[in-house]
């Protein structure tokens, strides 16, 4: 059973760096080991070397290289999180993050639509769904696109700022709206998230308290989130201290800012990128429930 | 005390004040959100399940619960006397607690009796045991009408249905994870 998923995860792998290949993104490696990490309110390193972490993603190398001139950047990397584990989170997993000078969060869109019709045209069967929790998802039929606010009120019949107020908001998203995207039969984005949500996206332009973020759903599971770029250093330095000040209140370490990062931000161009998991793509490839069924070992084996 | 960090399938809490058996766990975390732990518990009194949700920085109390081995003494309405014959220690459970397990208490029986805490909140039997038949039919020799079993009564007021051959005053061994007639004793 493990060697079929096994085989599989090269697969989908495989297909992941073709895809990119094939439509001219350079396929980078940055170090896995960094002084600092983009401090957020609810992701914990791991530390190593005194002072220094393993990446929780490889946002802040990958945003240097935008910085720097590169127009499409592409990487699979190892990313660590603290204390994640559960039938969607092991604390060291494998991360697809692109980037895309020149580009907004409308493009990784239409990227992900096409990346994952790619993946399953090469790595399905006949059938061409993706399938969770027995939920078959076609990525090929039209994908649904729903706003943040929308789908809780749709789904909730709740105001998503009111949930945000009461601090529900996690509550509300896991046990109402996230069940009802299960029940569409193509991929489903939300988007337009709360400003407060984005640490590290722009706002719209006409509406200051939405980001530019989206999540990819397939059948229910969380897949990626991807967002226009914040690209303003004042700004970036504000909102990682506001994380690290809610840190400090909820009793977490106090995170050091990524300062070579801030230094040249006002150098990037507008852009966006996006972080997709990918042993979460090769769970809706091998119609797995659990992360455990498609990685080698879990922790608990070793 | 557990942290939140602690939970999974197995754990034994304090909820309430009544000791509950994580069944079920899942950790859930919605994009750069505040993680939550979802747990389903069955609380290990009157059986009943909970789901509860917690975010980190919750703490729980571990529930210690001790088996100890403990005699049947006696039943009194609906009382019944158990007692742990190093000590001399006795506990007394409720009919509602026991369950079917009433169905085999016979004064004497060895059981494993579960404590929380001075409060017995259940006991566990051996698989096999033996109990006199005290009441059942004779079987018509050249019956053919095809029933395979008869009703039978044992010592304890417990009712099942056992082969035809089976007599009353006969030993029978009877498996307490079934409540079905297992064997004769060959006295």
């Amino acid at each position: 059973m493990k060697i079929d998923a096994l085989w599989l995860r090269a697969n989908v792998i495989k297909a992941i760096r073709d895809f990119f290949w094939e439509r001219g993104f350079l396929e980078v490696e940055t170090p896995l080991l960094i002084p600092a990490n983009a401090p957020e309110e609810h992701i914990n390193p791991i530390s190593t070397l005194p002072s220094w972490q393993l990446q929780t993603s490889p946002e802040i190398c990958m945003k240097r290289l935008l910085c720097s001139g590169h127009q499409k950047l592409f990487q699979i990397s190892r990313c660590w999180r603290s204390d994640e584990r559960g039938s969607r989170h092991l604390s060291e997993f494998t991360m697809l993050e692109w980037y895309r000078a020149g580009s907004d969060y409308q493009n990784l869109m239409t990227d992900c639509e096409e990346l994952l019709q790619y993946v399953a045209a090469v790595c399905l069967s006949d059938s061409r769904c993706f399938v969770y929790n027995s939920v078959r998802v076609n990525p090929f039929a039209p994908w649904k696109r729903i706003s943040v606010q929308d789908a809780f009120l749709r789904f909730g019949q709740v105001d998503v700022w009111d949930c945000l107020r009461k601090g529900i908001y996690e509550e509300i998203l896991t046990a109402v709206v996230e069940p009802a995207l299960a029940g569409f039969d193509s991929p489903v984005i939300l988007m337009d998230y709360p400003a407060e949500l984005a640490s590290l996206a722009r706002t719209k332009p006409e509406n200051v308290e939405l980001a530019e973020r989206f999540e990819l759903y397939v059948g229910g599971l969380e897949l990626a989130n991807g967002f226009s770029e914040l690209n303003d250093p004042v700004e970036q330095r504000r909102r990682f201290e506001e994380a690290n000040c809610s840190r400090r209140s909820a009793g977490h370490a106090v995170l050091p800012l990524p300062e070579p990062f801030l230094n040249t931000l006002a150098t990037m161009p507008a852009s966006a990128g996006i972080a997709l998991g990918v042993d979460r793509l090769v769970m809706l490839t091998a119609g797995a429930n659990s992360i455990d069924e498609v990685v080698a070992f879990t922790p608990e084996e070793l | 005390m557990y942290t939140v960090a602690d939970l999974k399938k197995g754990l034994k809490i304090i909820l309430d004040g009544d000791p509950y058996l994580v069944v079920a766990f899942d950790f859930v975390k919605p994009g750069k959100g505040q993680a939550l732990y979802r747990t389903k518990m069955r609380n290990m009194i009157n059986g009943s399940l909970l789901d509860r949700t917690y975010r980190s920085g919750e703490s729980f109390e571990p529930a210690s619960l001790e088996e100890r081995t403990m005699e049947y003494l006696y039943k009194e309405g609906n009382h019944y006397t158990f007692m742990d014959q190093q000590t001399y220690e006795q506990v007394v459970m409720e009919e509602e607690t026991l369950g079917d397990a009433k169905n085999y208490l016979l004064e004497n029986l060895k059981v494993e009796v579960m404590l929380f805490g001075e409060k017995a909140i259940g006991i566990s039997l051996p698989n096999f045991v033996n109990l006199r038949v005290t009441g059942t039919e004779q079987w018509a020799k050249g019956d053919t009408s095809g029933n395979d079993t008869k009703p039978a009564t044992v010592e304890t007021g417990y009712a099942l249905r056992v082969p035809p051959f089976i007599e009353e005053g006969e030993l029978i061994v009877i498996d307490t994870r079934t409540g079905e007639y297992s064997t004769r004793v060959k006295g």
